[in-house]
């Protein structure tokens, strides 16, 4: 049993797909909205000097990162009801996406943060300048950079991982394909264009990505690997 | 039902289901890194044709999401006729997405080796296999086991994603226990507390030790 591939059909169902991209746009720049916020909050809470903050925080941040993205999305939509809350597939879905990404930022920002010389600390402690003008003009400068090429991944990442959220319904662009399918009894074309969609946006984008890599490599003074 | 009476009730079913996600790891933990091999020695051939086809390969299956590849291998290609069972479509789609990022890793690892290393073992008038064997692999593997350590982790957590192609592993037995008795964080809870235990105390810990017994044969382990 050949299935042929039939164009008539993919023109039909591209501009829903197309459509569909939008919703994918939006879960990915949503979640990683929220998980840049999150990263940030699970980063300073790794870097209080208080015991009963760090710890608890590393430890969370370790089982949120151990653990698979798909199983925390249903704990979440199924349980949540369970305590009086009853999120939307959407608001779930972000939620997880932003705790799941937020801790892997969270390492970036840190590997950033950590990435700027100590002696520029020190130097600023000794022109006496406060700690906030020290981060806003001193460190987060030179800690941005080298950070944009873990961000810029991770960005990408959250895109790739979008199609899981169909599986709690949230209507993106494999759920679109999936319920073309089940539509039409034709899996070929939807699934196929799906995966031709995500590879015209990723590549380019990861190559982008690439590219800003080695130059803030080469700003940054440092040979390329 | 309190977290407890449930493990103990449900708890046959989910060492069960804990057992084939582990298969499924190591089936696809192998394919991923024979994949790797073949890949990154290729992304480093000086044949153009033999390089690019290696990049195409790497690209297509980074820019892409397994779960699409995936269905893809097993709703789409019993289209063309060749029908895959779930257990070998799910270690095809997670052997070969995980591979091509294990390529990368490879790569990066046989170039991080220092250039002198080389140049050394050809003054010494090594042969080309000796030259391998007793210099740069052994140099490879301090260099690539905490990246792979990481691809190890993803790759466990990725192995979640066959339930959705019928295979009963955790996550297959942790929805469908959620569907009989509706005690979801129970089920989830116990899905979720597991691979944090498969992850966090048996394979890194593993991958540890095999990176502490890398670094010691290169002389590199603390006395």
């Amino acid at each position: 049993m050949y299935v042929a591939w039939r164009w008539d059909f993919t023109f039909e169902i591209l501009p829903k797909m197309l459509w569909a991209t939008l919703n994918t746009f939006m879960a990915a720049g949503l979640g990683y909205a929220i998980a840049a916020v999150v990263g940030l909050l699970f980063m300073l809470g790794q870097r209080t000097p208080y015991k009963f903050v760090n710890v608890p925080t590393r430890e969370i941040v370790e089982f949120i990162r151990s653990t698979p993205l798909l199983v925390q999305l249903f704990f979440v939509y199924f349980v949540a009801p369970q305590f009086g809350l009853t999120l939307s597939a959407w608001v779930s879905a972000m939620f997880t996406i932003g705790l799941h990404y937020g801790t892997y930022l969270s390492e970036v920002y840190r590997g950033a943060l950590e990435g700027v010389p100590r002696t520029q600390w020190e130097a600023c402690r000794a022109l006496n300048f406060s700690t906030s003008y020290t981060y806003r003009k001193i460190v987060l400068p030179q800690a941005f950079p080298i950070a944009i090429p873990g961000m810029g991944n991770y960005l990408v990442g959250i895109f790739k991982d979008t199609p899981l959220l169909a599986t709690i319904g949230v209507a993106e662009l494999f759920f679109t394909a999936n319920s073309l399918g089940a539509y039409t009894y034709r899996y070929l074309e939807p699934y196929t264009l799906v995966g031709i969609i995500f590879l015209v946006i990723s590549v380019p984008t990861a190559m982008g990505i690439r590219r800003l890599e080695a130059a803030v490599n080469k700003a940054q003074g440092k040979a390329n690997i | 039902m309190n977290f407890f009476d449930f493990s103990i009730t449900y708890g046959p079913k989910f060492s069960s289901a804990a057992i084939t996600t582990a298969q499924v790891f190591v089936y696809s933990a192998l394919l991923a890194v024979i994949i790797s091999i073949i890949f990154g020695i290729m992304r480093l051939s000086k044949n153009i044709i033999i390089q690019v086809l290696a990049t195409v390969y790497i690209e297509f299956y980074r820019g892409t999401s397994l779960i699409i590849q995936m269905f893809w291998i097993y709703y789409v290609l019993p289209l063309f006729g060749i029908p895959l069972p779930a257990l070998l479509a799910g270690v095809l789609a997670l052997g070969m997405n995980f591979g091509a990022y294990g390529a990368e890793v490879l790569r990066a690892g046989i170039l991080a080796v220092p250039k002198g290393q080389w140049e050394g073992a050809l003054a010494l008038n090594f042969s080309k296999t000796k030259r391998m064997q007793r210099i740069i692999i052994p140099q490879i593997y301090p260099i690539i086991l905490p990246p792979a350590a990481n691809l190890a982790v993803e790759l466990l957590k990725g192995t979640a994603l066959v339930s959705l192609i019928t295979i009963v592993d955790l996550m297959f037995v942790a929805k469908q226990i959620n569907m009989m008795t509706w005690l979801s964080a129970q089920s989830f809870g116990l899905a979720l507390l597991i691979y944090f235990i498969m992850a966090r105390f048996i394979l890194v810990p593993f991958l540890r030790w095999l990176e502490v017994l890398a670094a010691k044969k290169v002389g590199r382990g603390k006395a």
